[in-house]
């Protein structure tokens, strides 16, 4: 009975958090009695910068103290990692070019990132933030977190949501749901009001741009459309005004600079700044100190405009199709809430405003709306909240390759998830015992153009004569966006094995390992943790025993009583190093037992002393 | 009637759960255990096999069903109750898909009558149509090789084809409603005219499609 009762309150109580793990900066939030609330470090800061550093111990560094270290120690350290989620080497020159990744060997399945002189896939480095996140919700709620909702952009593919929830995995904890980060913002919007109508959610970042129109209706958020890109947001704008100035100090030093890790994260951290200034003020200037040398350029807003307006038009085209696919105009749009950093900027408002004709809802915090909305999402989850309910899309068609290298769509884009689709196989050889489907997303005519996302290898069909085998296989997208395929013979009735060949990411082994080494490392800690408490404990019952050696109290136990207490002393410095806080404890716990009569005394004294009218220390 | 009656026999099963007789589809009715969903479209929502649906009344039944057999609603239930709302919620949404849209509808009703649909692109032009598509092919011909003055005429052609399209599903409407009243033999001589408008349908709408695709590759 007790054993029962302990189940069901740890299996129905535990918290669940929301996590908004973003380029630039991550956020994790809670659902409190009157709303949710962000969970803030032990130092009151809200967002843990989503930078890494490997420290030459082995251990890592995170969030703003890294921040430091892309300047001193740009070898060992990370930035932006959320770009190269879920992607392959190919896909990713174009941020190589851009950012300073550093790609270790044998990098051709999976990307690993070098740090120092070790290697790490980004899951595995996005985890270290996970982890960050983890330590603090579970310092400041006062018990442990093991389950979460993480955001993605919603224009993220299978792979890198895959990736995001390795990710989760291998930081300890179980990520009962991916949301897509404009419907995260759109819960925490629409939470307290009683919205009705169309909101649509613009979200610009650091790394990437999402647009999703929902309608609203008796507490449920139903997705009509969404459309993005997972690869444009402040970075790109940090990046050009970076080159820039690179190119304008190389003339003016005559030095180039751009090789130059260290000196690039210097210019860089100033050129944002006199980004995020220009949100503000009319003009500001980028100062650059390096070395002993100073560089100064004034920058005025309407030249920043001229230098951004491609990367700002960008937004527009996929606005334009969600809008589209939604089939609406821009009048039927109630309201338009701004979310991500990059949407301070003022030509991005004025941007979105002109499409949308309509002032768009800034009463936000647009860093912090994401994490709000996913901690929302966590209370829908867990039950505490009840009447609202996510009716999410999928952002990417899917679609099977067939004759001559042409997708057949299977599931269309902005479909409801959960959602499905079935189509029957067969074989074109007599005898055949294979049927290879090749799994695409994207919106193009031809496989190659589209995104690979796994080969499904159908096997053991039983031999018959070509065309005669009939394989019915399901594919089915979850409420995460994640696909899920399973086969069945039909003339049989029996389940059909189908392997699974992910064209990118890990392997399920290849987590699982990370999972043990992290929790191997965890125990470690753990461990190291216990014995260094066990020795400060140690340390204070030896030195007190020390100093009763010198009072009355000490005087008055027999000769085998003090025999007995240096014996345990002895023992618990024998096992003081042995490095097992078990042992140690037990120690002290001797030591305790035998010093119980002195301690008796000396608190015997300590009342005499006191009636005698003599101050104890 | 008839449809009704068969709607609730369709789906009787033992309860996974409490292993009562004739549990019904969705939900247990003794005890309101989530059970196996059914995958046809219409009894899932509790329909009658009608071609005429009203949509409100489709989208009430849609939330209702979505706040039920969502997900998010079963995150702390038993792994088995979890596969059925996933199974349950991803027909649910496939279903509504289809039933919200008259043409979608009406196809998914032909193939589950045994009317396969023509898939894809139907080759055979429908006979009163040989005229236009010969003189429409003309035009198309001369706006690749440059020529603008055919412009206002594909024009015409679009709009014309579009009022068809109107027609056709003014008519479509009206073949619903004698199908939902129709029985038997009847009903299934329906069935083969709703396929036949639905081909010729087809064949209209990828015209106009193939029009405006070759307006949009003349001002890229
Ligand atoms: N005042 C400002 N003016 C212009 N840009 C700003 C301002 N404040 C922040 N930003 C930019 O916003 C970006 C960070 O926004 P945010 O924290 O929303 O991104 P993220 O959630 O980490 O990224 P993503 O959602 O793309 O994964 C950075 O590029 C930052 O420079
Ligand atoms: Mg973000
Ligand atoms: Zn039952």
């Amino acid at each position: 009975m007790s054993t029962f009762q302990i189940d069901f309150s740890s299996a129905t109580r535990k918290r669940i958090i929301g996590i908004d793990l973003g380029t630039t900066n991550s956020l994790a939030a809670f659902m409190d009695l009157t709303g949710p609330e962000i969970i803030p470090g032990p130092d009151g800061s809200r967002m843990v910068p989503s930078i890494v550093s490997l420290a030459e111990d082995g251990s890592f560094v995170v969030g703003e103290p890294a921040r430091r270290l892309l300047i001193d120690r740009p070898e060992r350290t990370v930035y932006s990692v959320k770009r190269l989620m879920g992607r392959g080497i190919e896909d990713v020159q174009e941020e190589l070019k851009l950012f300073p990744f550093r790609i270790a060997e044998g990098s051709e399945q999976v990307i690993r990132l070098q740090l120092g002189d070790r290697a790490f896939t980004p899951p595995e480095i996005s985890a270290q933030i996970l982890k960050e996140l983890k330590r603090r919700a579970e310092a400041y709620l006062g018990e442990e977190v093991t389950q979460a909702v993480i955001t993605v952009p919603a224009y993220f593919n299978d792979a890198q949501r895959q990736a995001t929830r390795d990710a989760g995995r291998i930081a300890g904890l179980e990520v009962l749901r991916l949301v897509n980060e404009p419907t995260a913002a759109s819960l925490a919007y629409g939470l307290d009001k009683r919205k009705e109508g169309i909101v649509a959610v613009y979200d610009l970042g650091g790394g990437t741009f999402d647009i999703s129109i929902l309608r609203l209706h008796e507490g449920i958020f139903e997705v009509l459309a969404t459309n993005g890109d997972t690869h444009l947001g402040g970075d790109d704008i940090d990046n050009r005004l970076l080159s820039i100035a690179l190119e304008d100090i190389a003339s003016e030093w005559g030095e180039d600079l751009s090789h130059n890790g260290e000196a690039v994260q210097t210019i860089r951290q100033a050129v944002i700044r006199a980004k995020e200034e220009l949100s503000f003020l009319p003009v500001t200037v980028i100062d650059i100190e390096y070395r002993g040398r100073r560089y100064q350029r004034e920058l005025r807003r309407e030249l920043f405009e001229n230098l951004i307006r491609d990367i700002v038009d960008r937004t527009l085209g996929p606005c334009r199709q969600a809008m589209r696919d939604a089939g609406l105009e821009p009048e039927q749009i109630d309201e338009v809430v701004l979310v991500g950093g990059s949407t301070r900027i003022p030509m991005v408002r004025r941007a979105v405003e002109t499409l949308f004709k309509a002032k768009p809802h800034t009463e936000l915090n647009p860093d912090e709306v994401v994490a709000l909305g996913a901690a929302v999402q966590a209370a829908i989850l867990s039950g505490e909240v009840q009447d609202k309910l996510l009716l999410d899309v999928t952002p990417l068609s899917l679609g099977i390759e067939t004759m001559g290298g042409v997708v057949s769509k299977l599931i269309h884009r902005n479909s409801t998830i959960p959602a499905s689709a079935t189509e029957v196989f067969t074989t074109s050889v007599d005898g055949q015992r294979n049927v290879l489907i090749h799994v695409v997303q994207g919106e193009r005519e031809l496989a190659k153009d589209c995104r690979s996302l796994a080969r499904f290898d159908l096997k053991d069909i039983e031999p018959l004569p070509a065309g005669m085998a009939r394989i019915e296989v399901r594919f089915l997208i979850d409420a995460n966006g994640i696909l899920h395929v399973s086969a069945r013979d039909l003339r049989s009735g029996k389940e059909q094995s189908v392997e699974v060949k992910p064209s990118y990411g890990l392997t399920e082994e290849q987590v699982e390992a990370m999972i043990r080494e992290s929790y191997e490392k965890a125990e470690e800690d753990l461990r190291e943790r216990q014995v260094r408490e066990a020795r400060v404990e140690a340390d204070n019952i030896l030195a007190a025993v020390e100093k009763a050696r010198a009072s009355d109290a000490w005087l008055e136990l027999s000769d085998e009583e003090r025999a007995a207490i240096d014996a345990a002393i002895n023992e618990l410095q024998m096992v003081y190093h042995a490095g097992d806080h078990h042992l140690i404890r037990a120690a002290i716990e001797k030591l305790d037992n035998a010093t119980r009569k002195l301690a008796e005394n000396m608190m015997n004294t300590a009342v005499r002393e006191a009636l005698k009218g003599t101050k104890i220390e | 009637m008839r449809d009704f009656v068969l709607c609730l026999m369709a789906h009787v099963h033992d309860c996974w759960h409490c292993g009562a007789k004739d549990a019904a589809s969705l939900f247990c009715r003794y005890c309101n255990t989530i059970q196996a969903p059914t995958p046809d479209y219409y009894e899932f929502f509790d329909l009658p096999r009608r071609l005429a649906l009203d949509p409100e009344d489709l989208k009430n039944r849609y939330y209702t069903l979505s706040r039920l057999l969502h997900p998010d609603r079963y995150t702390r239930r038993s792994e088995q109750e979890r596969r059925f709302s996933l199974e349950a919620s991803s027909i649910l949404n496939d279903a509504y898909r289809v039933l919200r849209d008259p043409i979608q509808r009406a196809e998914y009703v032909l193939r589950e009558e045994g009317f396969p649909v023509g898939d894809q692109r139907n080759k055979d032009v429908p006979p009163e149509l040989l005229e236009e598509v010969f003189e429409l092919n003309m035009a198309l011909d001369e706006l690749r090789s440059g020529d603008l003055e055919v412009l206002p005429q594909l024009e015409l052609f679009r709009r014309n084809f579009l009022d068809m399209l109107a027609r056709i599903d003014e008519g479509l409407e009206e073949l619903f409603r004698r199908h939902d009243a129709a029985e038997g033999d009847e009903r299934r001589k329906i069935l083969a005219e709703i396929r036949s408008t639905l081909n010729r349908r087809r064949y209209i709408s990828n015209l106009v499609q193939e029009v405006d695709r070759q307006l949009a590759a003349r001002n890229a």
